[in-house]
């Protein structure tokens, strides 16, 4: 290789963004073609400076905007290359022509979104509306909740993505500011583990393979576009979880750090549950610790995975739940909330006779407390002891003026 | 008496968030004495802005304002005209959002001739997020985005403007506010499409790394390569070059005026006139 190696120590103290930025220089990325957004901007900028530092053989193109930029990146998987970029927000939302562009053209490319409110009126903090907005685009999308599993799940990401059953591409998010801009000690791979963890890429179906020449993307009507959405659906249903199983089994052989497609905490004789993602699952980790001092049996349920919608995995942690909340970081616009509602969808055919209520937490970078969640479980627990929804289905918490309750 | 900025200003929004040293105060309160002089109703003035340090903009004039998404003003601004023609209608962006992420916007006001002035504040960088390439960062800079050193072509704002059919199109910077606010007079009053670029300082994201640390620097490199159009006009070509001519580039008055022309549509509509035809215009192709 005739870039540099540089030497980390066991643990280093990095934000999300140069965590993220850390690992694409690792896996040794040919393109990434960039715009600038708040809070994403350093992932990019941080691969920037490797390159120019000598640290990364690839090439970096800064475009004309979010849009060119998901495009560039697709023209160059196309070719056969590994490609990476990040976006957050506003430039997400308007890549999303291009995410079904690249999901559709079997492409595997690796989007880190640092999660940030969309805009009117214009936030650059935190929330999941750019996340909830990529859901239906066909990518596989990994939730990180800290630093480190920025790091890990980006590595997690290619080799899932770059798999010649998967040839799906994958999104890393993680929360605006409170992941991307914290700083937390983050204990890393050499350059040669990292590299060899996500393994060469061998791309399939490339443009620039000449003695097999392709084309993607071409015109299907009625005749073939339902059989082409069928099969993408069908391997995102039936492919992709078992290979990400696979690959958090691997890493965890690895590194000793262990993913699971749900995240459970205090689950196992666990009454009532809080699901939720993002930072706001170690905030509730650490109130469900205080609320079985109080003899409230609380656990946490974090989504890892939310798409493919881990639907089994959800069935299988809720079984024996007596009342759930759905913690929605997104504003519903009409309706009561992506997670309440799958969950609902998981539950409905099932044995479970939980109770489920809805809570929309945090947006535009609100912080949830922890006397937010102390209230929460306590009303968990009154609807378990009820065995009903005591409350309204949908409650707005930390939201200023009179409490607003839906449903 | 000195000038009272107060009645054109949201103060419950100052400070602004614009760094020690900024042009972008200097282009504001330039822009307010304009507005003074032209005895214009706040209420008849719209400003639309972008994303960026320019695009806050919007959030301290006291005018019909909107705050719009990165590169689009001219998008928004064009359905504001549209519906309300007698309103005068002013786009503020910077050169990341005029020229990249809303270039082709940029090229179709220019090319439609709307009565709108644009002005592109112009400091030759990304700045709000720190220092990326933007389209007319000069070659050979350093950037985040490109520590090696800059290699992209650059734009030339006014050029661009010329060439996609704006019937206004000037450049000054900020060094001189007096001739600013009179420029920008001129290019508010002017019926059709305005381009009006403002060079200005960012040596904080573009000065520190480029031997400009402090504004003043920044400034005097500015002046370092802009002249004014008489002089530039009378420099051969080898001097002409890296020199930005400033002052008014083009003013045509006679060009269609897209909102007058979309009035001859309704008359069509109405009944009042035949269907327009190539016949009703000089130039056919």
């Amino acid at each position: 290789m005739a870039f540099d190696k540089m030497e980390l120590r066991d643990i280093e103290v990095w934000d999300g963004n140069f965590a993220a930025a850390q690992a694409m220089r690792q896996v040794q990325i040919d393109v990434v073609a960039a715009y600038p957004i708040t809070p994403s901007t350093p992932i990019v900028e941080g691969y920037a400076k490797f390159l120019a530092d000598g640290y990364v053989e690839g090439e970096f193109v800064m475009v004309e905007s979010e849009h060119a930029a998901m495009s560039g990146c697709i023209g160059a998987a196309a070719a056969g290359g590994r490609v990476a970029t990040a976006t957050s927000s506003q430039g997400f939302a308007l890549m999303v022509e291009t995410l079904y562009q690249s999901s559709g053209m079997r492409l595997p490319i690796v989007l880190n979104v640092v999660n940030r409110a969309l805009a009117a009126p214009l936030n650059v903090n935190g929330d999941h509306s750019d996340m909830y907005l990529g859901r239906d685009s066909g990518w596989i999308q990994l939730d990180a909740y800290s630093p480190q599993e920025a790091y890990d799940l980006n590595f997690i990401a290619f080799k899932v993505s770059e798999d010649h059953d998967v040839r799906l591409p994958c999104m890393v998010h993680q929360d605006g500011f409170m992941t991307s801009h914290t700083a937390q000690g983050v204990k890393t791979f050499t350059d040669e583990v990292a590299y060899d963890f996500v393994g060469e890429y061998k791309p399939m179906n490339d443009m620039l393979d000449l003695d097999h020449p392709v084309t993607h993307g071409v015109q299907t009507e009625e005749d073939w576009h339902f059989e082409h959405k069928a099969r993408q659906h069908n391997d995102l249903m039936t492919k992709v979880m078992p290979k990400i199983q696979e690959v958090f089994d691997a890493f965890e052989e690895l590194s000793g750090r262990k993913y699971n497609i749900v995240e459970q905490y205090d689950m196992d004789d666990a009454d009532v549950a809080v699901v939720c993602m993002g930072t706001s699952v170690e905030t509730a980790r650490e109130v469900a610790k205080e609320m079985r001092a109080e003899g409230i049996k609380a656990g946490v349920v974090g989504i890892r995975v939310l798409r493919p919608y881990p639907f089994a995995q959800i069935i299988e942690a809720l079984k024996d739940i007596k009342s759930i909340a759905a913690l929605d970081r997104s504003s519903p616009n009409g309706a009561p909330g992506m997670l309440f509602n799958e969950l609902a969808g998981a539950l409905y055919n099932t044995d479970s006779k939980a109770t489920l209520s809805g809570y929309v937490y945090g947006l535009g970078g609100r912080d949830l407390t922890k006397a937010h969640l102390t209230d929460l479980y306590k009303e968990l627990q009154a609807n378990a002891d009820a065995g009903k929804v005591l409350t309204p289905l949908q409650q707005f918490i930390g939201v200023r003026g009179p409490k607003l309750t839906f449903l | 008496m000195a000038f009272n900025y107060d009645k054109y200003l949201r103060l419950q929004k100052m400070p602004t968030l614009w760094c020690w040293g900024c042009g972008d105060g200097v282009i504001l309160k330039a822009f307010v004495r304009a507005i003074e002089k032209m005895d214009i109703s706040q209420d008849d003035v719209c400003v639309v802005s972008g994303i960026g340090c320019s695009g806050r903009f919007s959030s301290y004039v006291d005018f019909n304002t909107v705050h719009t998404t990165h590169g689009r003003t001219i998008a928004y601004a064009t359905g504001i005209k549209l519906a309300d023609p007698s309103k005068m209608v002013v786009c503020v962006a910077g050169d990341g959002d005029a020229l990249a992420i809303g270039g082709n916007h940029t090229i179709h006001g220019c090319r439609r001739n709307i009565d709108m002035t644009m002005i592109v504040i112009n400091n030759f960088i990304y700045g709000l997020t720190n220092s990326q390439t933007s389209p007319t960062t000069p070659k050979g800079m350093w950037t985040v985005s490109q520590k090696a050193g800059n290699i992209d072509p650059t734009f030339d704002t006014c050029d661009l403007a010329i060439a996609s059919g704006a019937s206004f199109v000037a450049r000054e910077s900020m060094l001189d506010p007096k001739k600013l606010e009179k420029v920008m007079i001129k290019s508010m009053q002017h019926k059709g499409f305005s381009m009006m670029e403002v060079l200005s300082n960012c040596h904080i994201n573009l000065g520190r790394k480029n031997k400009m640390v402090s504004a003043m620097e920044n400034l005097e490199w500015i002046d370092s390569i802009t002249t004014p159009k008489r002089k530039y006009d009378a420099m051969t070509e080898e001097e002409q070059l890296n020199i930005l001519p400033t002052g008014i580039l083009k003013q045509d008055t006679e060009a269609d005026e897209y909102c007058d022309m979309y009035a001859e549509i309704q008359k069509v509509h109405q009944g009042e006139r035949k269907k327009i035809t190539q016949d009703d215009f000089a130039k056919k192709i």
